[in-house]
């Protein structure tokens, strides 16, 4: 079955990078520029996992994860934090608040899609 | 374009966006209008910048954002103040930056010295305790590793890149280690479901690994009435035969070793030359055949429970769904269009709008009352035409934000330059004028405000002797005024010196001695080709432009300029352009049965020749006094072929305009029809270009009307 992943980056050269290797490992992507607006694509989609970013303007992506978990009917969705294995704490917070898993960057596709498969239903 | 190519222009894109807001950003911080959201705002956009950058192995561009980013990251955290040296510095790393960023994308040769010199600086304005000029010992430049093609870095404080052999963690590559048998006990906490992670996926992992015998432990699953749905009360010993490493077996619980009880031991090898019993453990252990076919590890009843569980709060989730979607609106809303598209939207609705107006046009002739029904309906029409034309024009419009962003870098450098002390004030970022006209206001502006900080302000100590404050203003306004942009450029310096503006423009020939001349003629001056009153050719003029130019590329807007200067006070450059290019004010002429439309911008004055002032020049020219001052006469039937033999001035109406070089010619039509706003319809797609003719339109009542190249006619008169 066709995954769908939901990517929250403020970036749009990231969430371009990652809709480009998503889309080539056969996944359906979903955008979203920060936590506000990913908010926003849930409310209306159900992806298999989300990859997000940490800094992002409005709602960072602490803010994001732990409105995802909060919610009834997303809590259950993977969430994969974009990460720097250097910084600890910053992937702790994330785990703390109920993130799946991390990609540590820099990352490459292979290990993108990988980590999203080992997460997904 | 690959897909590569395509996210790298989208890169170069946001880039300049990025720019952009660094850029308002440390301005907001050095006039001390900002919060920690314009804090983060800026240390957001370098770290942006660089983590693209890394994604394309841009290894310089990645080196200077990184350590601007540390730099910003302290004043972000507080253990650094922001001072005006600071600032200084950071507004250059910035200029830094957007070069660095244009050289990425347009290649070219970036000066070293200056980028080392400004990143020493930011990297000693780092070190704890460090100001710019603490510590004369720079640090060691922070070593990079060029990333691969498709890394990405985009978030956190820290950058430390780290190569990754990935193969170690898939457990592919490397042909390894002999094969041996891990024991790994699972007990999952409540947490790891709670974060979507799933002890089936793990088990599957364990499995891909090698030759796993799983066993589960049910005996704590509590009776369905005590069942808490959201607990864990399953547990799993893995048997697992295989060549991976424990550090592999490991990975696989990368994610959830903080939710989970889990330790993997390696079993002492095992003499090959015994005999290898596979699973000791297989006979005191409770088959579960489920796992073999991926089937439910969890009790049927105990899913049912938890869907049930799920299910209820959700019908109460629309509020708070409502709730976080609220904000989400306040999002700007934005589609990325192909500019062509626009263009041809606009086009269509310039069709509509003549289609509409010559409609209109038929109906009145012929004779329908004004207040029927058809007129009515028409009325209505032409209303929503005009709605329509202005929103599509809206969709071209622009704010001139990054053209005044780009001027403070202007000031920035040219202050530097010239050893003033000078601040940039800016009104009305948000007005919005057509993507064209903003385009190509950047060479006039940024020569207006080289003139302003060069010769409009005074050097520090004339205005600390003039009782002014050391640092001069230039303060750059934009605002609608009556269906234009005017645009402002002022300087609070001396004003115009007029007794030298007369004086070096009667030296350079520009005006005869002893004409008298009031202020604002003499103001004027400065307009007329050559004139420059910078008595030493400095680094900063001098660059062959002056402000004729810049009034030839205003009027090329359709745009006009105008000066107004108080002595001791300063001077004001006024900029009037219009809102888009694809309407003209023009006034609308007959010659030899044609219909012509004039530019109105290029028109000075209409009047009717009269015999005593026409004169004839040679074998044919004819010049007409005005004033005192003889104006050639230019028969537009004639230049343009529409007859053979000139028409008589004193049957004709002279339009009296000035073009190139201020010079003013006398363009001979048969009658004026009236002033008109028309729409431009380029020529050349479909023609080529036509000599005198600048484009076409179409009136009213339909009939085709050429818009006059006033420059090439008068050019042509010339030559």
């Amino acid at each position: 079955m066709t995954k769908t992943v939901l990517t929250v980056d403020d970036s749009r050269t990231i969430r371009e990078m990652l809709r480009a290797a998503l889309t080539e490992a056969g996944m359906n992507v979903l955008q979203a520029e920060d936590g506000v607006h990913g908010l926003e694509v849930l409310d209306g989609a159900m992806p298999d996992v989300i990859v997000t970013d940490i800094n992002m303007p409005r709602m960072d992506g602490f803010g994001f994860i732990e409105a995802v978990r909060g919610s009834t009917k997303h809590r259950a969705i993977p969430i994969l934090v974009l990460t720097t294995e250097s910084v600890d704490d910053k992937k702790d917070r994330a785990r703390r608040l109920g993130a799946t898993g991390w990609i540590v960057k820099p990352f490459d596709p292979a290990k993108l899609v990988n980590a999203i498969n080992r997460v997904a239903a | 374009m690959d897909t590569m190519a395509a996210i790298k222009q989208t890169f170069f894109q946001e880039c300049e966006e990025q720019l952009a807001e660094l850029e308002t950003g440390l301005l907001a911080i050095e006039s001390e209008e900002h919060d920690t959201d314009t804090i983060n705002a800026v240390f957001r956009a370098v770290h942006s910048i660089k983590g693209g950058a890394g994604a394309f192995g841009l290894e310089e561009l990645v080196r200077f954002a990184h350590t601007f980013e540390t730099t910003l990251d302290l004043v972000r955290s507080g253990q650094i103040q922001p001072d005006a040296g600071l600032l200084k510095l950071m507004l250059r790393s910035s200029d830094i930056l957007a070069d660095l960023v244009r050289f990425s994308r347009d290649g070219g040769e970036m000066d070293e010295s200056r980028v080392s010199q400004i990143h020493e600086e930011l990297t000693r304005a780092a070190q704890p305790g460090g100001t710019p000029a603490a510590s004369a010992a720079p640090a060691a430049a922070p070593s990079f590793t060029p990333p691969a093609a498709f890394d990405a870095g985009s978030d956190d404080d820290d950058f430390v890149p780290i190569t990754i052999n990935f193969d170690d963690i898939l457990g592919g590559g490397e042909p390894a280690v002999e094969e041996q048998v891990f024991v790994v006990s699972f007990r999952p906490k409540p947490e790891l479901y709670a974060k979507a992670n799933d002890a089936i996926k793990l088990l599957r992992e364990i499995r891909a690994l090698g030759d796993a015998d799983v066993a589960c432990d049910i005996s704590e699953v509590p009776l369905l009435t005590e069942l808490d749905p959201e607990g864990a009360y399953l547990s799993w010993t893995i048997r697992l035969g295989s060549d991976v490493t424990e550090a592999q077996v490991r990975e696989v619980f990368e994610f959830v070793e903080f939710d989970c009880d889990v330790s993997v031991t390696a079993e002492p090898k095992v003499d090959p030359n015994f005999e290898f019993v596979p699973a000791p453990v297989a006979e005191t252990r409770e088959p579960v055949p489920a796992l073999a076919d991926d089937g439910p590890l969890i009790p049927e009843s105990v899913l049912a429970k938890i869907a049930q569980v799920n299910a209820e709060p959700a019908k109460a989730s629309p509020a708070a769904a409502a709730n976080q979607a609220q904000p989400a609106q306040q999002a700007q809303t934005t589609i990325r269009v192909d500019l062509d598209r626009v263009d041809r939207l606009i086009d269509l609705v310039g069709e509509l709008v003549i289609n509409q107006s010559m409609l209109s046009q038929r109906v009145t002739e012929a004779g329908i009352a004004r207040l029927s029904e058809v007129a009515v309906g028409l009325d209505d029409l032409e209303q929503l035409t005009r709605e329509i034309q202005d929103s599509v024009m809206a969709i071209r419009a622009q704010p001139v934000r990054p053209i005044f962003q780009r001027m403070s870098r202007v000031v920035r450098e040219v202050a530097d330059m010239v050893g003033k002390s000078v601040r940039l004030v800016t009104e009305g970022e948000n007005c919005e004028v057509d993507k064209t006209v903003i385009e190509r206001l950047a060479d006039p502006l940024t020569h207006m405000i080289r003139n302003a900080v060069d010769h409009g302000l005074e050097k520090p100590e004339d205005r600390i002797k003039a009782g002014k404050p050391e640092q001069g203003v230039v303060r750059m306004t934009a605002a609608h005024r009556s269906g234009r942009v005017i645009i402002e450029v002022s300087d609070d310096g001396a004003g115009i010196n007029r007794a030298r503006v007369k004086e070096i423009a009667i030296k350079r020939g520009v005006i005869e001695p002893g004409v008298p001349l009031s202020d604002s003629e003499i103001d004027d001056l400065i307009f007329a080709p050559g004139f420059s009153t910078a008595s030493t050719v400095s680094d900063v003029s001098g660059r062959g432009v002056g402000m004729d130019v810049v009034k030839r590329s205003i009027q090329a807007l359709g745009g006009r300029i105008s000066i107004s200067s108080k002595p001791g006070q300063g001077t004001t450059f006024t900029l009037s352009l219009p809102l888009t290019l694809a309407v003209l004010d023009g006034m609308v002429v007959t010659v030899a049965g044609q219909t012509l439309v004039v530019p109105l911008t290029a028109i000075v004055e209409t009047l009717q020749p009269k015999g005593p002032e026409v004169h004839g020049l040679g074998e044919r020219a004819k010049v007409i006094a005005i004033r005192g001052s003889f104006i050639p006469l230019i028969d537009v039937g004639y230049k343009l072929g529409y007859r053979y033999e000139e028409a008589d001035p004193l049957n004709s109406v002279a339009i009296m305009v000035e073009s190139e070089n201020r010079a003013q010619s006398a363009l001979m039509v048969d009658g004026i029809i009236g002033q008109q706003q028309v729409v431009i319809k380029s020529l050349e797609t479909n023609y080529g270009q036509v000599f005198g003719v600048a484009a076409a339109t179409i009136l009213g009542d339909g009939r085709v009307a050429v818009i006059l190249d006033v420059d090439a006619i008068v050019a042509g008169n010339r030559s």
